[in-house]
């Protein structure tokens, strides 16, 4: 394939770099969710 | 297999769940994960080589769908802003905020994966006179400048009234820049919305319409995940870490109560049943 | 409004004029500014002449900067937006007499710059009109767009640091077409000037109108 590096390169840091934030933002909601109180966790709402 | 698949499996139990994962994102996690293989499979093996750039627009299959969507977050970081100006609804801040902090990921990855793809198809890294390139170089650094200032401890609602002009500012700059330079100077290497135009052959649409799906979902999950996050941090931030007082729970009532629009009783017995 | 507005701008600029920082202090760091460029870049005078637009420009950007940091300090000394505020004063009309302050503090600066340029970097004024013309509107876009993020670095315990990291990247536009405006000025150019005059002016009248409406909303302390 012509240019396999480039997409490698491109495909890799574009996933990648999705899925190591994804990673970070799960990690810090658990270790937050251990300091905030169930009730006041809750946030989902349809409406305002 | 893509970073991207569902988190670890946790207890379900009321009083032991600590993380930001609901059925939803769980529901979006599987889709990614069967998405991001699946769009791989075709965006590589599947959909046919260009006649110009041969395997080169392989990479507008992933870089196309991350620009498209760093247009909606910043989209929605505005109108969260709005809407927050509008009805002083914390719920619309936080999801400005959030939509701002991925939008600012999925802008910086925008300008890393085209600047991949413009390396075999122009023949450089950059072009300065391309106007699609240099304002979304511009609208990383407003947004990179509106998460800065989000971070700044103060008063949420001051804060959060100030950061809605921000991003409004930051993000109508970008429409307003790119078409009136365009028109004032005809100059650019960037291909023209061939969608548009439907020069495309089916299998190539296909898995770029797959791209986005997959993309719009990995968007969504990340969304809710840093949303609920970026309540948490709040939470904390004004009501200080748990060993949760009483006297907190019911200020909180009274906020939540007025963030939500409606009583608290019915809204905690409506969300247990997700 | 604009009898008030002028008070506002009055007021400043007799601050700036009783403290002389302005004259004493950012103007030299003006033209050191272009002495920098100078040294850094070496070159000869065909290079100097080429890039003098980009660097005229890109030294008003910093100065700028400085100049909106400076009134956002004089304010947040002693509180006099929240007096402002208490004495009923249309919010628009404070954000035009503070943007046309400032806009008359940049506008000297830039006269200063302009001559040292042109001494400097063996610059010649092909389009004087075009030159003055661009100067005035786009420090006009300047001004305003500075304006409004100077209420910004006041209060909230924002640091100084984040004022350009906020105001440049709104001001590249400006600096663009600026320098396109100017590069046609000095004749090393082929760009129509006064098309991209035009730009700017739209950029201009884009930033007053957003200043004056999102002036008072940032105003609000509570």
């Amino acid at each position: 394939m012509t240019d396999l590096g480039y997409l490698i390169a491109g495909w890799s840091v574009g996933l990648g770099t999705l899925g190591l934030y994804g990673w970070s933002v799960v990690r810090r909601g658990r270790n937050l969710g251990q300091h905030v109180s169930p009730e006041r966790r809750r946030w989902m709402t349809t409406d305002d | 297999m893509s970073a991207t698949a569902a988190p670890a499996p946790e207890t379900d139990s009321p009083t032991i769940v600590t993380g930001t994962s609901s059925r939803g994102t769980r529901a979006l996690a599987f889709i990614i994960a069967v998405g991001v293989p699946t769009l791989l499979a075709f965006a590589f093996f599947i959909s046919p080589e260009d006649d110009v750039q041969r395997d080169a627009v392989r990479l507008l299959y992933i870089h196309v769908p991350i620009a498209i969507m760093t247009y909606v977050a910043f989209s929605l970081t505005a109108f969260g802003g709005i809407m927050f100006l509008y009805k002083g609804s914390r719920w619309w801040d936080t999801t400005a905020y959030a939509a701002g902090e991925i939008g600012v990921v999925l802008c910086g990855l925008t300008l890393i994966t085209g600047s991949i793809w413009g390396r075999p198809t122009w023949g450089t890294w950059w072009e300065w006179s391309d106007v699609r390139l240099v304002t979304s170089l511009m609208l990383f650094l407003v947004f990179v400048g509106y998460l800065a200032f989000r971070r700044i401890p103060g008063d949420p609602t001051v804060r959060a009234r100030r950061a809605a002009v921000l991003g409004l500012i930051g993000a109508m700059q970008i429409p307003i820049v790119r078409f009136s330079v365009e028109w004032w100077e005809n100059n650019t290497l960037h291909q023209s919305s061939s969608v548009l135009y439907g020069k495309l052959e089916n299998m190539t649409l296909f898995t770029w319409f797959l791209g986005q799906i997959v993309v719009g979902a990995i968007f969504l999950y990340l969304l809710i995940h840093r949303f609920r996050v970026a309540w948490m941090e709040e939470e904390i931030e004004t009501h200080g870490l748990v060993g949760a007082l009483e006297e907190r729970r019911a200020e909180a009532l009274v906020g939540v109560e007025q963030a939500v629009g409606g009583t608290v009783e019915g809204r905690i017995s409506a969300v247990k049943d997700v | 409004m604009l009898r008030d507005a002028l008070l506002v701008a009055a007021k400043d600029l007799r601050v700036e004029w009783r403290s002389r920082v302005l004259i004493n202090q950012v103007a030299p760091f003006t033209l050191l500014i272009v002495v920098l460029f100078g040294f850094a870049l070496d070159a000869d005078t065909a290079t100097l002449r080429d890039t003098a637009p980009g660097l005229f420009w890109v030294a008003v950007m910093l100065v700028a900067v400085l100049a909106v940091q400076r009134g956002a300090a004089i304010e947040a000394a002693d509180d006099t937006q929240q007096r402002m505020l208490l004495s009923d004063l249309d919010p628009a009309a404070v954000f035009l007499g503070k943007a046309a302050g400032l806009f008359v503090q940049l506008l000297v600066l830039e006269v200063m710059l302009t001559a040292a340029v042109v001494v400097l970097f063996d610059v010649s004024v092909g389009e004087p009109l075009l030159m003055v013309a661009s100067s005035v509107v786009a420090t006009i876009a300047i001004a305003s767009a500075g304006t409004l993020y100077g209420v910004l670095a006041v209060g909230l315990g924002v640091r100084e640091t984040l004022l350009p990291i906020l105001l440049l990247p709104v001001l590249a536009p400006v600096l663009i077409s600026a320098t396109r405006t100017f590069g046609d000025a000095f004749d090393r150019v082929d760009a129509d000037g006064w098309a991209w005059l035009g730009l700017l002016g739209t950029f201009a009248v884009i930033y007053v109108m957003i200043g004056m409406l999102a002036y008072g909303v940032l105003l609000e302390e509570s």
